[in-house]
This record gives C-alpha cells, structure tokens and sequence, in this order.
C-alpha cells in the first residue's frame, strides 16, 4: 500500500474521477470542511484530542470512514458526519490528508 | 488618506511565501488582485487566512476588525458559568499579520460604495477592493424592544450575546446577585444566532447556583413554541440536574422592559428578576444594509451559495450570521468558518477568470456544556443542490448526541483549540 501519493497523481485523480466541469481544487476544498476539528490540512493541535490526518495512509483513513459509516467503529459524533459525504468524496478527502505534511 | 502599502505586503507576502508549501493542486495562473474583508470573527479571519494560503501569498488581503482581539462566542457560556476566564476565551490576530501575512486594521467601516470598490473608513481615509467580503455578525433590532434603546439601559439589562465586555458584566451581575434570586433569559424568535446557546447559558447559570447559591432559580423566557435546539437532550438535563431550580416557559416573547426595575414585560404578563438577561432579536450586521444590499424581510442577505455573493449586489460575498441560512442551517460559527472557506475558493477561482466550484459542502457541529463536564453536541451536513440553488442537508446524517456525556466534554474544548488555529494561526 502506497503511504503517500505525489501531488501529480493527486491532481489527476480529482480531474478524472469527478464529473468535468469539477473544480480542480475540490480535494484541498472538501478536505478543508474537515479542519474546524481536524486542523488545518490536517495538522490538529497537539493534545487536543483530535486526530491529525495530515499525512496519514490513505487506506486507513478510509477504513475509520468506512468503519464510522457502519458503526463499526464507536464515536462521539464522526457517524453522522461521515455519512454526510459520499464515497467519491471522502476519496478525495482522504487522498488529500494522505499527501499533506 | 488611507492607501495601500504595496511594499508592506510585499514583505508580508515573502513571510508566508517562505513557509508556503504546495497546497492542493491548482492548475492555473496563482489569483492575484485585493480582497477586504469587514469583520474578524469566525467567518472573516477564515476568509483571511484561507485566501493568503490558498493564492500561496499571491492575493492581497485588508481584514478591516473593530476589536484589537478576537474574544470567541463558543466557550463564552463558560466564562458566565465561572469555568473559564476571558484569557482563555481570547486570540490574537498576531497569527494572521505574521504567519498568513493578511493587513489587520483596527477600525470600523463605515460605508461601502460597491459601483466604485471601495469602503470608507471611520478613522477617515478608504480602501479600494477587488472583491469584498463582509464579515460583520448581527446587530440587535433595539427597536423592538423600546426599554432598551438607551445605552443607560443596555448597560443594566445585558444581553451577553457578543462576547466581550457584556460577558464579564453578566458574571459580575450574577456573583453580585444574592441567594434565593432570580436570573432570567429572554430568547428570541428564531433564527437567531447559537441555536442551542440560550438554554446552555440556562443550564451553566443554573449549575452555579446549584454549588454556590441553592435557593436562587433560573427562568427561561422563551419566544418560541419550544426549544429551539437539542430538545431532548436539554430537557433531560434540566429534570436530572437542575430540577426545581430552571423553569421554562414557551411562547414568552419579552415585548418590552422596564430596565430600572428589571422587569421584562410580555404580552399578557410581567416579569420582575433579580438578573435579567435580554437578548434582543436580531439581523445582519448594519454595514450589510449600509452597502445597499437588498437583505429578506429586512434582515438577512440572501447569497448565492457556490459563491457567498450577495444576489444583489455583485463583488460582495457575505458570511456567518449576517447571511438568510439555507435549510435547517444554524447560525453557529463553526458555520461562519465553513463560508469563509467556501467563499475563498469561489473568490479565488473569480479572481482568476473560473467558475467556482460546482458542488461545495458545508457541515456544522456545535457542542454544549450541561454542566461544567457534560456535553451534548448536534450535527449537519449539507450539499449542493443545483435544482434547489442551495445547500441542502444530507439525509440520514448527522444528528445529536446520545446522551450528555464528559468525553465531548473533552471534544469541545478541542474543538475550539483547532477552530480558533484554524482561523487565525
């Protein structure tokens, strides 16, 4: 499993799995919906509970998703949230936190 | 005169260039031109910081903010409930100047010509904007409440619905009180900014007498049919924790008050506390009107939701409170941060000969103490949808806690630890 995905591909991913008239920032702007909690591209503030996802392998990031989705995975409240985006989308999110720092 | 320092945001560019690294994947030319942004709360310092990252320092930013710094509205109940001081409620714009290179002026718009692009500045002198976002909260409809018209009022009957000086005073007016009193809340009618901040504020007043003043009670005068927010959850807390000390009374629209005595006056009735807190109906900000902006039922601006434009006025996106919320959209500033990042993207895009994207998402949590410990949050998510020209909230997402419990407890204090970073550092 690839840990991290060069910007390259990260932009021909968003350009080709999205209808064509995506924006071609649409990753950076679905991932940013998630940093009020998660922190600025991911980086959450250190020892506040909240995990960073800057960085994070993109397969594990989407297995928590998938794992909230089902109820799997026990949480306070990212259940409900996960459920607001669909699978395309939490791609993207996911994809992008992969390849920030 | 006021002008533009190219110079200065050259250095301040080079400051964020210098840590810039690649974010996202933008294609094209990097945007440049000025944007203004009125108002530095949840919605304008996002909309600050966001377009100076995402233009990787290529946009020029002016936030325009009347306070020297920003004392958050989220986690103020605790400070009136005696949890936190106003220290730990405060951050400074230091990040925004330094880190993010965005031009913090402390002052006051005071008109805004949108056929020219520029705004005019209390201190005297204007700037010139490409795009201009406003950013400028609520301000209360005193008319609908004659007694409260004078400052001399207003100073005694408080609302504490900006957080700031009002804040310290109605934790002072509350230690003062003495036990066996009586404080009450006024809510008005929906919408009104943080849904559920009214009957937390009930819960964390009611949670103080609790410990220190067991005889005094908490009243809440409710405008509404019933409670606006988290119902069940509220309820529980009042009957489990607080039971014989919150009373709550639906339909009870404060009409009018009698400041001297602290007397609300309803419709068919009279209420006399002993601490009486007022929060008066409110509407956009006044800039919003001043700008010419056609607001609805002459109280909110109506935008156009894959931009934040006002559908009015073009060249002016508008946030947070201010804005006529799409469906079952709160007023909350975790909402107010997800238009700024909306709004950033879509100006950038404009800025640079694009459309915006065609599809944003916004979502919103907000957490509220019950007691020094317990939380209970709500949540949403709302999509784009092109047939109904708004955000919609997605079906079979989010919702409320199951229970008041002190992990969110945690959750929310980390919450707004991230938000405030996310805005201004």
């Amino acid at each position: 499993m690839k840990l991290f995905v060069p910007i390259a591909t990260l932009c021909l991913l968003v350009v080709s799995s999205t209808s064509q008239a995506a924006d071609p920032n649409l990753a950076r702007s679905l991932a940013a919906t998630c940093a009020n909690c998660h922190g600025t591209n991911g980086n959450a503030i250190k020892g506040s509970g909240m995990d960073a996802l800057a960085g994070m392998d993109k397969a594990k990031i989407l297995q928590k998703l998938a794992d909230f989705k089902s109820g799997d995975k026990p949480a306070t409240i990212m259940h409900q949230i996960s459920k607001g985006y669909t699978e395309a989308q939490l791609d993207l999110i996911a994809t992008y936190f992969a390849a920030q720092k | 005169m006021m002008l533009m320092k190219r110079r200065d945001f050259l250095k301040a560019g080079a400051a964020a260039g210098a840590m810039a690294v690649l974010y996202g994947c933008a294609g094209g030319a990097k945007a440049s031109g000025h944007v203004v942004v009125v108002g530095g709360g949840y919605g304008g310092a996002t909309v600050a910081k966001y377009l100076r990252m995402w233009s990787e320092g290529g946009v020029q930013v002016t936030l325009i903010e009347r306070n020297p710094t920003l004392i958050s509205c989220p986690i103020s109940n605790l400070v009136i409930g005696g949890q936190k001081t106003m220290e730990d409620i405060t951050v400074s714009y230091d990040g925004l100047k330094n880190k993010w290179g965005v031009r913090v002026v402390q002052d006051d718009v005071v008109a805004v010509d949108a056929a020219k692009k520029t705004v005019t500045l209390k201190a005297g002198g204007s700037l010139s904007y490409d795009r201009l976002v406003l950013s400028p909260g609520v301000d209360f409809m005193w008319d609908e409440i004659p007694g409260l018209k004078s400052a001399e009022a207003q100073s005694k009957v408080l609302h504490a619905w900006k957080a700031g000086a009002q804040t310290v005073a109605l934790r002072k007016q509350l230690e003062a009180m003495k036990d066996g009193g009586t404080y009450a809340i006024a809510i008005p009618k929906a919408p009104y900014r943080c849904p559920p901040g009214p009957y937390e504020r009930a819960c964390l007043v009611a949670n103080y007498f609790k410990e220190q003043k067991p005889k005094s009670k908490v009243i809440i005068l409710d405008a509404n049919e019933d409670v606006v927010s988290k119902k069940p959850l509220f309820t529980k807390a009042w009957a489990d924790l607080y039971k014989g000390i919150i009373e709550y009374r639906n339909n009870s629209e404060v009409k009018d008050v009698e400041a001297g005595s602290n007397t609300a006056i309803l419709e068919f009735d009279k209420f006399k506390a002993d601490v009486l807190n007022v929060i008066p109906p409110h509407r956009a900000g006044d800039i919003a009107a001043k700008s010419g902006i056609k607001l609805i039922n002459n109280r909110w601006v109506d935008v156009n939701w894959l931009s934040m434009e006002s559908t009015s006025t073009p060249g002016i996106h508008v946030l947070g409170d201010a804005i006529f919320p799409a469906p079952t959209m709160p007023k909350s500033g975790h909402m107010a941060n997800q238009h700024g990042k909306l709004a950033a993207a879509a100006i950038l895009n404009l800025l640079n000969g694009q459309e915006p994207n065609p599809e944003p998402v916004v979502m919103n949590t907000c957490y509220s103490f019950v007691d020094s410990k317990n939380v209970i949050h709500v949540a949403s998510v709302h999509q784009y949808d092109a047939a109904t020209k708004t955000v919609q909230p997605v079906k079979g997402a989010g919702g409320v806690s199951a229970a008041r419990n002190e992990l969110e407890g945690k959750v929310a204090l980390g919450w707004a630890k991230n938000i405030w970073a996310d805005m201004l550092t």
